[in-house]
């Protein structure tokens, strides 16, 4: 059984093909659907680019952070802080301000964190991001527990010419879509990069990695903060699209609900971690639905996935499609 | 700050840090022996806060609910392991995180529906309830010195079990090499399952103790969870000793960091465990 295999590293022919039906169907959607099915949608794509980024640690170099929520909130904060209450920011300095300051934290933590091994490492990632919440939740000059309202949207302008308007659903929507294809791509070619590669050496046996003259640290290092990054893009378009951010984003159950965005789809291959956070929002938005006591159903939904579908949906669908051909070993 | 009320914090940090200790070292066994992340451990000190309301609303006496819930949370922790947690010993740490995630949320919901989203006191028992004068206003409850000698007695007869009894040396040579302790005759699925009951009802024990100071209310295991992760991250994990040295290092900085710096103080702690994490990466007590 090799670990490449077990990612899905390659995604075979007919979950590509799905693939692309599906990002045809997200393509034209905005035709189709209602301006609540819009924003849920475009809200899914926006988790769908925070799984990914988690998965860059959790998937490939095999780090299981569990305070990744904290670079999401760091970005939707920056962007809180520096609109203006009575205008909107404008985009070209506010995006790389608030995805660079989630990338900075990232790298301050991450010198600390990536010294860690196994179980040392989930809860350092825990306890820092803990640290970064209780900064925001406990000083009224970082808005406190009621967190902070982005008024006005960030503007999109070329001179005096508006390129894109982010109050109207349908183009937050298309440039959330543009995101999650761009980060993806960039995310599928840097798997198969050198650096990826040793990423993904990192995860199966560091220790070889560093006998072959790898300094592992500065690989894991630069894949923390690399995550922390995009985590911060995923959290700066959270910002845009609900105008609101407060500590609670960056609290320990939603870095859990990003893990099991990861997991559900299936990990380091990041189609699955875009098809776990739609399943996830799918799910989460069903259960609230049913009941008030949808933690019951969702915390029973996280354990039975454990149990019986380890390797996620993708790892489901490989597996049925893979038994109904005969003679094709398989593990 | 005054003797007096020096005094007074001090002996609250020590209270908060023994405290801390008695759910920390039922994590750092549960870790060091079957190598499973805990996340739910938080939820053992919740069930046992609420069971330390409900039974003692329903028999009228604190003692007697404590007695009670010693030994249902002994029961739980039996049939949980059973169940479920000795499939996911072998498992890897990722799949641990997310099943023990997902308890949580499950054992929350439970405690929803059994015992609604209230938050409830409980009376201290009539014997403790007193005070003692330290100066004209300033006195100590009897209630949480009573609480620091519990924790310090049980601490003591946690270390001689593990330490002077056989049941304590086979748990050690459970711990140390599973395989050769299996094959020397030791029950070690046996002794896994007796090490976890005994994590869950340490938890639940602190939480039955420490409901009528801190009354009971949803999410409580939360808060308590992460620091007991910073506990066992300074301690260093599988180390009972560090533990204990962690958790009275972690309630003296938290109780006078709230007291001296107010503005930062739920950061000192963190501050303090990234201070560790530099110069000794594997904790304090490394095993």
């Amino acid at each position: 059984m090799s670990a490449v295999h077990n990612n899905l590293e390659q995604l075979p022919r007919s979950l590509q093909l799905a693939l692309g039906l599906a990002a045809v169907a997200l393509a034209v959607f905005p035709f189709v659907g209602s301006d609540f099915y819009i924003g849920l949608v475009t809200r899914m794509m926006i988790m769908a680019l925070f799984a990914m980024s988690l998965d860059v640690l959790q998937g490939v170099t095999g780090l299981v952070s569990l305070g990744h929520a904290a670079y999401f909130g760091i970005a939707g904060y920056v962007l809180a802080f520096v609109s203006p209450a009575d205008s909107g920011a404008s985009l070209w300095w506010s995006l790389p301000l608030a995805v660079g300051a989630s990338a900075l934290a990232a790298t301050v933590i991450g010198f600390l964190v990536v010294r860690t091994h196994g179980i040392y490492f989930i809860m350092v990632t825990m306890a820092f991001a803990q640290m970064v919440f209780f900064a925001f939740f406990d000083n009224k000059a970082l808005g406190g527990s009621d967190g902070l309202y982005i008024n006005l949207k960030p503007t999109v302008l070329m001179g005096s010419l508006e390129l894109l308007n982010l109050d109207n659903k349908r183009s937050l929507y298309y440039a959330v879509f543009a995101c999650m294809l761009v980060v993806y791509a960039f995310l599928r070619r840097l798997l198969q990069s050198p650096f990826g590669r040793t990423l993904s050496g990192i995860r199966m046996n560091e220790h070889r990695m560093r006998a072959m003259g790898y300094y592992t640290l500065g690989y894991k290092l630069a894949a923390f903060t690399l995550a922390g990054a995009l985590a911060g893009v995923a959290g700066y378009l959270w910002g845009v699209q609900t105008g609101y951010i407060n500590p609670e984003l960056m609290g320990f159950h939603s870095s859990a609900h990003a893990i099991m965005m990861v997991i559900l789809g299936g990990m380091g291959n990041f189609a699955g971690a875009i098809v776990g956070a739609f399943a996830f929002e799918l799910f989460l938005h069903w259960f609230k639905d049913i009941t008030k006591h949808w933690q019951l159903l969702m915390g029973t939904l996280m354990v039975l996935v454990v149990i019986f579908a380890p390797r996620g949906l993708l790892g489901l669908v490989d597996k049925l499609t893979a038994q109904t051909k005969p003679g094709q070993r398989h593990d | 700050m005054s003797l007096a009320s020096f005094l007074i914090q001090l002996l609250n940090s020590v209270q908060y840090g023994l405290l801390l200790f008695m759910l920390a070292a039922g994590l750092t066994l549960i870790f060091g022996i079957m190598g499973v992340v805990n996340l739910a451990h938080g939820s053992f000190y919740m069930l046992g806060a609420y069971l330390a309301w409900w039974l003692s609303t329903l028999t009228g006496s604190l003692t007697l609910a404590i007695v009670l819930g010693v030994v249902l949370s002994v029961l739980f922790g039996l049939a949980l392991e059973r169940l479920l947690f000795r499939h996911f010993y072998q498992r890897s740490h990722l799949d641990q995180v997310l099943l023990t995630f997902g308890l949580i949320y499950i054992f929350e919901e439970t405690r929803s529906i059994l015992w609604g989203d209230d938050v409830h006191g409980v009376t201290i028992p009539e014997a403790l309830s007193a005070s003692i004068a330290l100066t004209d206003n300033l006195s100590y409850p009897v209630y949480r010195l009573f609480m620091s000698g519990l924790c310090i007695a049980l601490a003591l007869a946690l270390y001689l079990l593990i330490s002077k009894t056989k049941l304590g040396m086979k748990i050690r040579a459970g711990a140390f090499n599973q395989d050769m302790a299996e094959s020397l005759g030791v029950n070690v699925k046996l002794i896994q399952m007796i090490v976890f009951a005994l994590g869950v009802a340490l938890a639940a024990i602190a939480g039955m103790i420490a409901s009528p100071i801190a009354s009971v209310y949803p999410n409580m295991g939360s808060s308590v969870l992460i620091m007991c992760f910073v506990v066992v991250v300074i301690g260093g994990i599988g180390s009972v000793r560090g533990a204990l040295v962690a958790a009275l290092l972690v309630g003296l900085v938290d109780t006078f960091g709230k007291v001296l710096f107010p503005s930062v103080a739920s950061m000192l702690v963190y501050v303090l465990m990234a201070l560790v994490l530099l110069f000794k990466p594997e904790g304090l007590f490394k095993q």
